[in-house]
């Protein structure tokens, strides 16, 4: 059981640092701050909330891992948000999208948003 | 039982090497910019991914204190991310061009 534990930490710790490295490859890679979002808030927040995890778990304590998944919560909650802030101020301000983006919806209604 | 501590410890080795590689990564896009969103982005993801070294470090030494840290330290990147999203809505039009955009932002730095 104790093995079975720590092999489960480990598995935990190299996804939750292969899904930043992901997240940065996409912050490389992809065209625009509007593409680049989508990798830095959802992947990068899944890496750092998978690790909070095995970090809770391996400590073998209620209370740590308690304390984890809530730290856990409040990345999930704030992530979307200070996301969705940021889009929207570049996109007020007039941040272009890039040449390759296909449909862009709020482009007819720039004013009632 | 020693096998498994050994698959531990590599792991962890690991886990700290493709930290240190996102973190490069990220602080090219820091670098490169090439507009101010970008930047503050990368920023925000540069949180997270020290969010990611301080549970590895935790589980590395043992000390479980480290969650609050990581849980405090997500609190200031929440609110810097925020902050720094209002900076740009009041700061103003950016140019047509975002390599424009980008000079104006550096020159007006200076």
């Amino acid at each position: 059981m104790e093995s079975f534990v720590t092999l489960l930490v480990a598995a935990m710790m190299i996804i939750g640092s292969a899904f930043s490295v992901i997240a940065a490859l996409g912050l490389i890679r992809l065209p625009d701050v509007y593409t680049r979002m989508h990798a830095a808030s959802k992947a990068g927040t899944l890496g750092s909330g998978v690790m909070l995890i095995a970090l809770g778990i391996y400590s073998g304590d209620v209370g740590t891992l308690t304390r984890s998944l809530a730290g856990l919560i409040f990345f999930l909650l704030t992530a979307p948000i200070s996301a969705h802030l940021l889009a929207k101020a570049s996109y007020a301000v007039g941040y272009r999208m890039s040449d390759r983006t296909v449909v862009d919806e709020m482009s007819s209604g720039q004013g009632d948003n | 039982m020693n096998g498994v501590q050994q698959i531990f410890e590599a792991s962890v080795y690991i886990a700290l090497g493709l930290l240190c590689l996102s973190f490069v990564l990220t602080v090219v896009r820091v670098i490169r910019g090439p507009t101010l969103p970008d930047r503050v982005l990368a920023l925000d993801m540069l949180v997270a991914v020290a969010i990611g070294f301080i549970a590895v470090i935790g589980i590395k030494t043992g000390y479980s204190l480290y969650v609050d840290i990581a849980i405090a330290l997500g609190l200031v990147g929440f609110l810097a991310t925020v902050a720094f999203a209002r900076f740009i809505l009041e700061r103003g039009q950016a140019s047509a061009n975002t390599k424009d955009a980008a000079n104006n932002a550096t020159e007006g730095n200076q």
